[in-house]
């Protein structure tokens, strides 16, 4: 089966010429980067845009960037990229963990964390990793450039704060200062393919001033917020985990679908905290599983 | 509209439309047939071509993304004959209804450029995105395995 619909494409040069393309078209537009959601969102007719504007031309948005206290991440930065990076492998292992879990090669070659965030599907793998690390979303309009937090990014699902005639240009994710160890802990039916389960991702600086996010179990990415203050600067015993994973259905919101029921989706929401927090102290301490090791 | 497409070394002039993907191009268009039509959303990995060397899912890019670009089918992975990757799956039993054997040849070819020795996990997690249901995996992880040696010791 081939796409049905019909469209027009267009492929700029520069941001600004985008930015014209996207603003000065009345019809519905979708920005173009890797296509792994867009290209079969269109065969399966879940939208109907009449322009598609490639923006793999624009030069400068395949950038991963140094600065300093933080790393810029433009938006055509692929998910091969953020694996292969020794930068993001050494000051931000949280993204490169998540990176290896997305799809398999063929999809990571392709898919960008940028548009996976854009999509914004409530089991994106992008949101929560970025949520913890309190990244921002840069965006240019018809009314010049805006910064978007990412806790704002989010609206529900396939809806984001980007406005009409937007396109992003990168994400920016603040290094945590005195380093932080980290567990992105994701299940899914096989290793490959899958989407997300459920994904619980940890930030432990030291101190435990714990950062925490779960995917796939809420209209959303969220934050735990709660369960951060539980913890916040508390050894970790047996005693504060049990409590932190019973404020757990507290945090989320999961829903029954075709990949799992809800009980089940709280229930592993539950045990992926208890690991990701374990994993996450003991690889600070430099104890822990190396990065990539599947704690599921 | 007009694109320029190399194809295993060869240029090609071709007319598409935007809503056309490069599987279908591929297959109608140029007359190569090694990339399959299966499930056609990116979760099967049968229609796997090298883009500019990288492994992509052709039926997840339009025709139009692979204007100015070079595309690479398992036909272009040796111009006479197989690669030595390709006949160790031949002398394995590595394929039973050979569906999923281009893709997969593809992926594992990619993995080799990139860590020509690979373990048994690299070789996992490299065709994870490719489904066969005939084989159960084991003769491929021992064919890619088997040019990695081959190749090593042909180094040494």
């Amino acid at each position: 089966m081939t796409i049905a619909q019909v469209f027009d494409y267009q492929r700029p040069e520069t941001l600004d010429e985008a930015v014209r393309m996207l603003s000065g078209h009345a019809g519905e537009v979708r920005v173009l980067a890797g296509g792994t959601d867009l290209v079969a969102w269109l065969r399966d007719e879940a939208i109907a845009p009449d322009l598609l504007v490639d923006i793999k031309q624009i030069e400068g948005l395949g950038d991963i960037v140094d600065e300093g206290d933080a790393v810029a991440i433009g938006s055509l930065v692929t998910f091969s990229d953020l694996l292969n990076s020794e930068l993001i492998r050494t000051r931000l292992p949280l993204i490169h963990e998540m990176a290896g879990t997305v799809g398999s090669t063929g999809i990571r070659n392709r898919a960008t964390l940028v548009g996976n965030i854009c999509s914004a599907v409530p089991s994106c793998d992008g949101g929560p990793v970025l949520l913890v690390y309190d990244a921002a979303v840069y965006v240019v309009g018809p009314n010049g450039p805006r910064r978007i937090p990412i806790h704002e990014w989010f609206l529900g699902p396939r809806e984001t704060a980007l406005a009409r005639g937007e396109i992003v240009t990168k994400v920016v994710v603040p290094v945590p200062v005195g380093g932080h160890g980290a567990a992105y802990v994701r299940l899914s039916r096989y290793e490959g393919e899958d989407l997300a389960q459920a994904s619980v991702s940890v930030l432990a600086p030291p101190d435990h001033l714990f950062r925490l996010a779960f995917g796939a179990v809420a209209a959303t990415p969220v934050r735990a917020r709660r369960i951060e203050a539980l913890l916040m600067g508390r050894a970790l015993d047996p005693g504060l985990v049990a409590e932190a994973m019973g404020l757990v259905r507290e945090e989320i919101l999961p829903i029954t679908d075709m990949r799992a029921t809800k009980e089940y989706r709280l229930r592993m929401s539950e045990v992926m905290l208890q690991r990701g927090l374990k994993a996450s102290v003991e690889r600070l301490e430099g104890t822990g599983p190396s990065y990539g090791t599947n704690l599921m | 509209m007009d694109i320029s497409v190399t194809v295993n070394g060869d240029p090609w002039l071709l007319s598409v439309e935007p809503n056309d993907v490069l599987l279908e191009t591929l297959r109608s268009k140029v007359g190569v047939k090694s990339p399959k039509i299966g499930c056609e959303r990116g979760d099967c990995g049968s229609c796997t071509v090298l883009l500019e060397g990288r492994t992509v899912r052709s039926c997840l890019v339009l025709s139009v993304e692979a204007d100015g670009h070079e595309v690479t089918t398992i036909e272009g992975l040796d111009d006479d004959g197989l690669t030595s990757l390709q006949q160790f799956f031949v002398d394995l039993n590595s394929f039973q209804c050979g569906f999923c054997t281009p893709g997969i040849v593809l992926a594992a070819a990619e993995l080799l450029e990139e860590k020509p020795n690979p373990t048994r996990e690299d070789v996992q997690e490299a065709i994870g995105g490719n489904l066969c249901r005939c084989t159960g995996y084991a003769p491929i992880i021992e064919a890619v395995l088997a040019a990695a040696n081959a190749a090593g010791r042909a180094a040494r």
